[in-house]
């Protein structure tokens, strides 16, 4: 049973099932109540399931994150919404310190199921702080799954699923796909939380990405075929931890790797998988790992954005490099 | 810029009532017991127990120091990385501590070594943590006592969002008392200017949270002088917010009692949280690493002295004949064995092993998590094959 729906009322419809299905669930956020959040992803929740349960939260992300531990702790499973993501850093203490490694300090006896959910990358012409990508911040952290969904399909799940686990979970929501549109099979979920997928098959090279730039890197492998050019494309979907076996899996079908990301270059997730990669493929690699990211500056204005993220043609001149090896 | 020193407390101290009503108090703080011993009549809050609860009281303030004493010993003798010494606040410790009822929840800071022992926690796990045995080895559900937290003001937030799953539980306002509970969150004078203090008061204020926010003002922030952290008394801060506060004499156990009963049952009650300044004194260091005469004269700390928490609880009860020297020798000789099992216990408390730690990470351990503690227990197995 397929539906058509954009990203943002997929994740509705996924917030709205976890609400219904477990009388523990609970919203907390700015603005989330009756605004509906400030990109309407939980509109007409409050109306439906009351103020107690999707919460209108003091303007203090600390705050906010902090007081859901609490409740964790109480037995409830608190999915909060942080508004943007460059205004997760208040809550930077509360979410490395205390959530991630309460299970950890309690010797095993606590665990924290609370959700942070990020909207978060660049491209909407956004002013500053607006289009940051702090992923690699929170999958370094022990103790956090951080997970990202590329499409309707798996922000429907995927929030239910990351609302299920027993570990805190960082859920980034690729805030440029919100409105785009997708099939959503709503029987069940396609896939494990930690399991990346492969989107399209290829012998020649595989593009490694997540969350905005899944859907630019399956157009640029597209445009390749055109060329006669075979590329995979693999959705990372879990940052941390990653799908080390759907990583190797694909390295050594096609031999070439290039992990493409929207956050800076140093240390990002492409430096880690790119580890990974040539520790754990190393004699089946053709070329070095390569990678596209934006570059080690701050986000810049939104005029020039689309020259400092990566874009198709960033995408392909980095297949050719890695082919012409 | 140097911070000056406030000379006086010349400003009348309020308490802010349910209702919202400001009275000007003619004192200092809440004090219904005198250093030298006395009852003193408060027109506001009264000590509604008898004397058996004031010598239960002794009794725990006499073992939390002992406890503390032995543990301070075991670190000066470098059987114990770290220790926070409680020298002073036992009677803002446990006169809170003894105002906790059923249902209610305690969110410490890392100092309440009193009140943890009042909630049946075993010194000897309290020591693991500053021993390096262990992370924080109780189990603060069913002690209702919950981890000690190190990074200052964290756990106010923890706590009120506790208060507020109690809320929602429906523990609170309930006609039937037993039914009600609500949370004891402890911090110090320095953790006031956190950030995640102000959030905390914020967002009790916002939801009329059941908790009660528990100040040990003990003058000292490590080096710096409350004059650093606040330029008014500190529960004035609380009005600021909305919030319901009072100052209490935090080395009166009667007092502190009294007030703490007086907001845990407003917090039950459904009426929201309090804010309670205990004015005390941290006798002895920060902890032990800091050495406390860099920094303060030592006339501030006989002045203190004259005040101790204990003396005077003893000086009233011995008083009233209540107690006897035969009941001190008692409450000696309980806190000496106390004083054995800590320094027999914590020597023997046995080290961890890495490979209890793997699991501890996650709910469900990643496979990379799993290849690494695979990769370390095979690297262990092959020195213990070559020796």
């Amino acid at each position: 049973m397929g539906e058509t729906m954009t990203m943002a009322k997929a994740l509705n419809a996924g917030l709205r099932r976890a609400l219904e299905a477990d009388p523990k669930v609970l919203l907390a956020g700015e603005d989330i109540g009756k605004l509906g959040g400030v990109f309407r992803i939980t509109e007409h929740l409050q109306r439906d399931f009351g103020p107690e349960r999707v919460v209108d939260s003091p303007l203090a992300e600390s705050g906010i994150v902090g007081t859901s531990l609490g409740l964790a702790l109480r037995g409830y499973r608190p999915v909060v919404e942080i508004q943007f993501d460059g205004f997760v850093y208040p809550a930077f203490d509360q979410i490395v310190s205390q959530v991630s490694r309460m299970r950890f300090r309690s010797m095993g006896r606590l665990s924290v199921p609370m959700v942070i959910r990020i909207p978060y990358g660049g491209s909407i012409g956004a002013i500053e702080h607006h289009s940051e990508s702090p992923e690699a911040y929170f999958a370094h952290t022990p103790g956090l799954v951080v997970v990202t969904p590329g499409t309707p399909l798996d922000a429907y799940w995927m929030i239910q699923q990351a609302i299920a686990s027993d570990d805190p979970v960082v859920f980034l929501e690729p805030k440029r796909r919100y409105h785009e549109k997708g099939e959503v099979d709503l029987t069940e979920p396609p896939l494990a939380l930690d399991a990346a997928r492969v989107v399209l098959q290829g012998g020649d090279a595989t593009l490694f990405t997540y969350g905005p730039l899944v859907k630019t890197c399956v157009e640029a492998a597209l445009a390749a075929s055109a060329e006669g050019r075979s590329i995979e494309v693999v959705d990372l979907r879990s940052l941390s931890p990653l799908d080390d076996a759907a990583i190797r899996a694909s390295v050594e079908r096609t031999g070439r790797a290039i992990v493409v990301h929207e956050a800076v270059r140093t240390l990002g997730i492409g430096a880690e998988v790119a580890a990974r990669i040539q520790e754990g493929c190393f004699y089946t690699l053709e070329a070095p790992v390569l990678r596209v990211a934006a570059y080690d500056m701050p986000y810049p204005p939104s005029k020039v954005e689309s020259a400092y993220l990566p874009d198709l043609d960033r995408i392909l001149d980095a297949v050719d490099r890695s082919l012409a090896y | 810029m140097t911070v000056t020193r406030s000379t006086s407390e010349a400003e009348p101290p309020d308490v802010v009532t349910p209702g919202g009503t400001r009275i000007q108090r003619g004192r200092e703080f809440v004090q219904l017991l005198t250093p030298q011993g006395e009852r003193v009549a408060d027109d506001v809050f009264a000590f509604d127990h008898d004397d058996a609860v004031i010598a239960a009281n002794l009794r725990h303030m006499v073992l939390g120091r002992r406890f503390d004493a032995e543990a301070t010993a075991l670190q000066r003798k470098g059987q114990l990385g770290l220790w926070p010494p409680a020298l002073g606040q036992e009677a803002a410790q446990v006169g809170s501590g003894a105002a906790i009822a059923g249902l209610d929840e305690v969110f410490p800071s890392y100092r309440e070594h009193s009140v943890a022992l009042m909630r049946g926690i075993d010194p000897l796990d309290m020591l693991k943590t500053f021993r390096g045995t262990a992370m924080v080895d109780w189990d603060s559900r069913a002690h209702r006592f919950h981890l000690y937290s190190f990074v200052i003001g964290t756990q106010s937030l923890h706590a009120v969002g506790y208060a507020m799953g109690m809320q929602r539980d429906g523990l609170v306002g309930n006609p039937d008392q037993a039914g009600n509970g609500a949370v004891l969150a402890y911090f110090g004078d320095g953790a006031t200017s956190q950030g995640d203090v102000s959030e905390a008061l914020v967002f009790a204020a916002s939801y009329q949270a059941p908790v009660v926010f528990f100040v040990q003002n003990n003058q000292w922030a490590i080096s710096e002088p409350i004059e650093v952290q606040s330029r008014i008394p500190l529960y004035r801060r609380a009005i600021g917010f909305g919030i319901s506060s009072v100052r209490v004499d935090g080395n009166d156990v009667l007092a502190v009692q009294a007030v703490t009963e007086w907001a845990l049952d407003r917090a039950r009650r459904g009426e929201g949280p309090t804010f309670i300044e205990a004015f005390t004194y941290r006798m002895g260091a920060h902890t032990t690493s800091d050495d406390p005469t860099k920094y303060r004269r030592r006339e501030e700390e006989q002045q203190w002295k004259a005040k101790d928490p204990i003396a005077r609880v003893r000086t009233y009860l011995l008083g009233r004949g209540a107690i006897d020297q035969a009941w001190l020798d008692a409450l000696d000789a309980e806190a000496e064995a106390l004083g054995v099992r800590i320094r027999e216990g914590c020597t023997a408390l046995p080290n961890p092993r890495l490979e209890d730690y793997w699991q501890h990470a996650y709910a469900g351990m990643p496979p990379a998590l799993a290849e690494q503690r695979d990769a370390y227990l095979a690297y262990e197995a092959g020195f213990e094959q070559e020796s």
